[in-house]
């Protein structure tokens, strides 16, 4: 039978969001398959997630040493690729440490790799279908791959609905396979998130550009708009990765989480990584040129038309009321 | 320090509608804009900035077809000064894998200290990078926003995490890094620059020239179709003239709180 792992990341003494969204993966992949979830760190934080995952899988892995006090691919990676046995498939949730660990993985193991599934088909004989994403979630594709001698698979956050806990699985101290850490890449500090004099995150309403807005001096059509509306201005990755505003106004999940009553999402195409950002927002207004942009799929209120054209109007029919 | 740039042309979608064709095999390509992937600019940049510094050379590789010595020109451009097109009939359809083997066999034939690609491309998949590493058995790091020169054995680097930290390291050197966009900005390319390096020649090498077999390169993972992603509830989309949709929005603003 496929022996499936699903390697779970955490946090301050949390385990992942998506760790029972890999559960409800893993059954899709093999419905009867018993799945063991791995994890790496220190103690006591360690002990106290593998306890909780331990509610909701048959067996817990745990990996434990002071050179994992950070999460640390370099370390992590082989002792996996000689602890894991042949032919399991491994699944990770796609965030920045499976972008890290999870390629390089599937080398060392020599199988297949597959990132950012959206979606399982299933598996027909040892030939495994599965759902991405290309080109900033414009169009899915299906792809398969044989997984005879196992694979390593990374799954978008919130594209497998949380599954249920089979409840006491027993948990197995693996920290004898990490032998002496291989340290070709040291953890220094974690630098903190830029401040700003305003935190995105506490206002009720977000005109939040993106690439449309083409210019830097156009910025003002929005300024003039949350001005209005009494709310103020956010923005998506490209707009701080052009320097135009400030990282701390960037929404997603490399920026802040918001939760505004109305988040006016303007010019902005909707990758994943940016409504990751948005999730908890009770109405979301898009308006993009591009009728098949992905964000008209998280939107309450859709608008086709050109930012530039449609936000002065908006910002002239409000202030003239 | 001789820095190695992985580049890939790919259909620019910050200016491209991406659509499936009728029998769902491809993405309609006619009229599509192409341009080289974003995520590799910023790579191109960057090791142009560390070679500022502190000295080196840097050549730039690209896996694709013959129009792709079109991104190769550009990074030219910019100031780099070699290039290589990795390119023939074996390359066809290769999977992240197969890519990463070609490159892999294309760093062995320079001596490389440092070999830079973008954090992902247009397929999303963000596993060449860490592919290259892993075959090379060198050191990798993804997502990677700051690079700082420490010595001619280590750098110092910064990687982007979830909620706007970031990862601060020490990595040695020779090593793999995957850049993340906005670590810097890159400059602007002229026409004049392209027109430039127009006639240079760019040395080409095929599957023969880097020892690969079709066996080395058969792909893992295939993709069987493109489908029209489906749309959830999805949205009331307004219509109308602007002024409807306006006042429409207005009123809908109004009953949700959105306006003071």
């Amino acid at each position: 039978m496929t022996q499936i792992f699903a390697y779970i990341a955490h946090k301050d003494g949390v385990a992942d969001d998506t760790a029972l969204e890999l559960l409800t993966a893993a059954a899709a992949i093999a419905p009867n398959a018993p799945v063991t979830a791995i994890v790496a760190g220190n103690a006591p934080q360690l002990d106290a997630v593998a306890e909780a995952l331990a509610q909701g899988f048959a067996e817990v892995w745990k990996f434990s040493s002071d050179s994992l006090a950070q999460p640390n691919a370099e370390i992590i990676r082989p002792v996996l690729a000689s602890a894991l046995p042949a032919g399991s498939i491994v699944l990770m949730g796609h965030d920045t440490f499976a972008m890290d660990m999870a390629p390089g993985l599937s080398i060392k193991r020599d199988v297949p790799f597959v990132s950012d599934v959206v979606g399982v088909d299933g598996l027909a004989g040892d030939v495994l279908t599965l759902v991405r994403q290309e080109y900033g979630g414009q169009v899915s594709a299906h792809v398969q791959t044989n997984v005879a001698g196992g694979a390593v698979l990374t799954l978008r956050a919130g594209s497998f609905a949380p599954a249920e806990g089979a409840g006491s699985g027993q948990i197995v101290d693996k920290s004898g396979e990490i032998g002496e850490p291989a340290m070709r890449r040291v953890f220094l500090e974690m630098a903190a998130a830029e401040v700003d004099d305003v935190d995105i995150s506490k206002e009720d309403v977000l005109v939040s550009i993106g690439r449309g807005i083409g210019d830097e001096e156009n910025i003002e059509i929005a300024q003039e708009l949350a001005e209005a509306m009494g709310g103020v201005v956010a923005c998506s990755r490209p707009i701080v990765d052009a320097r135009w505003m400030n990282r701390s106004r960037q929404v997603g999940t490399s920026g802040q989480t918001v939760k505004p009553k109305v988040y006016l999402a303007c010019g902005i195409s909707g990758s994943f990584q940016h409504l990751g950002g948005i999730k908890g927002s009770p109405f979301i207004v898009a308006i993009n040129t591009n009728p098949k942009a992905p964000i008209f799929q998280a939107a309450d209120v859709g608008i086709v038309a050109d930012i530039l054209d449609f936000l002065p109007e908006l910002t002239e029919a409000i202030n003239g009321e | 320090m001789d820095i190695l740039v992985c580049v890939k042309r790919v259909p620019d979608t910050s200016t491209n509608e991406i659509e499936v064709n009728d029998a769902g095999t491809d993405i309609e390509r006619d009229d599509l804009v192409y341009s080289i992937n974003e995520w590799d600019n910023y790579a191109v940049e960057e090791a142009l900035q560390i070679v500022d510094r502190v000295g080196g050379s840097v050549t730039v590789a690209a896996v694709g077809d013959d129009e792709s010595d079109e991104v190769l020109r550009r990074a030219m451009a910019m100031g780099v000064e070699n290039a290589m097109l990795l390119s023939g009939d074996a390359f066809a359809g290769l999977d992240g894998r197969g890519v990463a083997t070609v490159l892999q066999a294309a760093a062995k034939t320079k001596g490389i200290d440092l070999i830079l690609t973008g954090a992902q491309a247009d397929d999303g998949c963000a596993q060449v990078g860490g592919m290259l590493a892993a075959m090379l058995d060198q050191p990798f790091a993804s997502l990677v926003n700051m690079i700082e020169v420490e010595s001619d054995k280590t750098l110092k680097i910064g990687r982007e995490v979830e909620g706007g930290e970031q990862e601060i390291s020490r990595i040695e050197l020779p090593c793999v890094l995957s850049i993340q966009t906005g670590i810097n900005e890159p400059r602007y390319v002229g026409v004049r620059g392209i027109r430039k390096v127009a006639s240079v020649e760019i040395p080409t090498m095929d599957a023969a020239a880097l020892g690969l077999t079709a066996e080395a390169l058969a792909p893992q993972v295939e993709r069987l179709d493109y489908f029209t992603p489906e749309v959830g509830a999805g949205a009331e989309m307004l219509e109308g003239s602007t002024e409807e949709m306006v006042a429409k929005l207005i009123e809908m603003l109004q009953a949700k709180g959105g306006m003071k």
